[in-house]
């Protein structure tokens, strides 16, 4: 019965994914103007040369090194901080505000800074993407670090714990949970970052393959340029899933409690 | 008959010793949003060893800030609590202490949890594995050391969090409502279960309840609070035979006197606004 359901869902959602691609097949050129939609077949094309050519590897590897060099720049550092100003309670309350007021900034506005700090090449790109990262895994690491229950640490401390048993058996690990948090919120945003990096200002990219489309006004080049993309973010938000299902396995386990509301 | 008198002959001669666990004159005060507030005071009371007291009043009454102050989480700010005769210091290495939620880490499976007050201790791996083996058996969780707290029920996370408690092997078990989230008859089973291991094993336990039919069932005495700020009412000895049938106490005449004296003490200050 329930594979049986799973099966229909999946020949369901072929058939909406089939529509959906027909119907614009269908209305490019009648219902819009080819040169806006492009057409399915023509992406597909597209797509299928620069996947020969290895135009998309030369381009993906570009834009997947800066996101992944971000990633773990800011990734540790934010981490690091998160552990240290989550046990320092003074420097946090020091810092705070600034953080704060640093974090609302949208990071992406810190591009033109960065282009003239650190040019066009690639590392302009790594640091505005580490900037992104930094934030949302200090921050989930501070949260963490700092969301250890009282009681939890004076139970380990009867049991005879020291400072460094309650930071290695408890405080930790408990703020893996919203390390991976952070870390796989920052994925997409990583990706983001390369992006939004190649758009502003370069010459190599997945990002400068879709600001080059564009600026030829080749739609279907835009579109082919997108789904590169849309299958990177894909395949790195899996490979997330996957390390966190490894490294916390008492989470795998929800799934299969029984519920209780 | 004969059985209880045995029974009360023994507490006296426990008695005649010093009492493991003392409280003199204690008085604890808070500060709550600015408000000075008296949590507990003129607190007496003595803690014998190989006893079962309970502590029963209702939410709110400064009953757990007894087990604080036994632990060493906090000092007193009036009077003095003494273990074995001198002033508690922070962090009473003699006590475990049990709560109402079990504090259970997440990421370790049930031989990780039981097993971390051994891994603090520094014993080696080998050593550490058999004792969590005996412990599961202790507390009937043999076959489940390789399950995360998220799987167990209730009562089976109750008995890891108590098989974790008696591997470092505390002399006192300091217990604050540690079943008030079970359902009633897995709450007796419980009941069963804890009195007749700390028989067994000889642990002295203060027990904190709400609920004074508990307070009966497991106590060898019972201390009832009022509160606030929280005072101590009375104290009486529970006149039940030590392997008593907690399975069978509604039926038992003595247990319903007893609860009933003890309900009209505790009964007005439920109703009072405080």
């Amino acid at each position: 019965m329930e594979t049986l359901s799973k099966n229909r869902i999946w020949t369901l959602r072929a058939a909406f994914l089939a529509f959906v691609l027909i119907g614009w097949e269908l209305s490019s050129g009648r219902l819009a103007s080819e040169f806006f939609i492009s057409r399915p077949t023509a992406i597909a094309e597209q797509f299928f040369v620069w996947l020969v050519s290895g135009t998309i590897f030369y381009h993906g590897v570009i834009t997947l090194s800066q996101a992944v060099g971000g990633f773990f720049l800011g990734g540790i550092i934010g981490m690091c901080m998160g552990v240290w100003l989550g046990r320092a309670a003074l420097v946090a309350e020091v810092l705070d505000p600034f953080i704060m007021m640093f974090y609302s900034l949208p990071k992406v506005a810190l591009a033109p800074l960065f282009v003239l700090w650190f040019g066009i090449g690639m590392d302009m790109k790594i640091y505005l993407t580490a900037t992104i990262v930094f934030f949302l895994v200090f921050l989930n690491t501070y949260t963490g670090v700092r969301a250890v229950s009282r009681e939890q640490i004076a139970i380990l401390k009867l049991m005879g714990a020291n400072e460094r048993h309650v930071l290695f058996k408890v405080v930790l690990p408990s703020a893996i949970t919203w390390v991976f948090t952070g870390l796989r919120l920052s994925v997409p945003y990583a990706l983001i970052g390369s992006i939004v990096g190649e758009l502003i200002a370069s010459n190599r990219g997945l990002g400068y393959l879709l600001a080059n489309s564009a600026g030829q006004f080749d739609t279907t080049g835009v579109f082919a340029a997108l789904i590169s993309i849309m299958i990177m973010a894909f395949f790195l938000n899996a490979l997330v899933k996957l390390v966190e299902r490894k490294a916390m396995p008492w989470r795998d386990t929800d799934a299969d409690r029984e519920m209780s509301i | 008959m004969t059985e209880y008198k045995d029974q009360s002959k023994m507490m006296e001669t426990a008695r005649a010793a010093d009492p493991l666990i003392a409280f003199r004159n204690v008085g604890k005060k808070f500060v709550v949003k600015g408000e000075p507030l008296q949590a507990v005071q003129n607190i007496d009371l003595d803690v014998y060893a190989g006893e079962i007291l309970t502590l029963v009043g209702p939410s709110g009454c400064g009953k757990s800030t007894l087990l604080n102050m036994a632990a060493g989480l906090f000092a007193p700010t009036e009077g003095e609590v003494f273990y074995r005769g001198k002033p508690v210091q922070p962090y009473n290495p003699a006590v475990g202490y049990m709560t109402q939620s079990d504090h259970l880490l997440p990421w370790r499976d049930v031989t990780g949890n039981i097993g971390i007050p051994l891994e603090i201790k520094g014993l080696p791996k080998s050593e550490i594995a058999d004792s969590v083996e005996d412990l599961m058996d202790t507390v009937g969780l043999t076959g489940f050391g390789k399950s995360y707290p998220n799987q167990l029920s209730g009562g089976m996370r109750k008995r890891c969090a108590l098989a974790r408690l008696l591997a470092y092997n505390p002399e006192t078990l300091l217990m604050d409502e540690p079943f008030a989230a079970l359902d009633a008859l897995l709450r007796m089973r419980m009941q069963i279960e804890i009195r007749e291991l700390c028989r067994r094993l000889k642990k002295t336990v203060m027990f904190v309840t709400h609920d004074l039919d508990e307070a009966v069932a497991i106590g060898d005495r019972c201390a009832v609070f009022t509160g606030r700020p929280g005072t101590i009412e009375r104290i009486v000895d529970v006149p039940l035979a030590p392997d008593r049938d907690i399975l069978q106490l509604r039926k038992d005449p003595k247990y319903r006197e007893l609860t009933a004296d003890l309900w009209d003490v505790l009964a007005p200050s439920i109703t009072e606004d405080h």
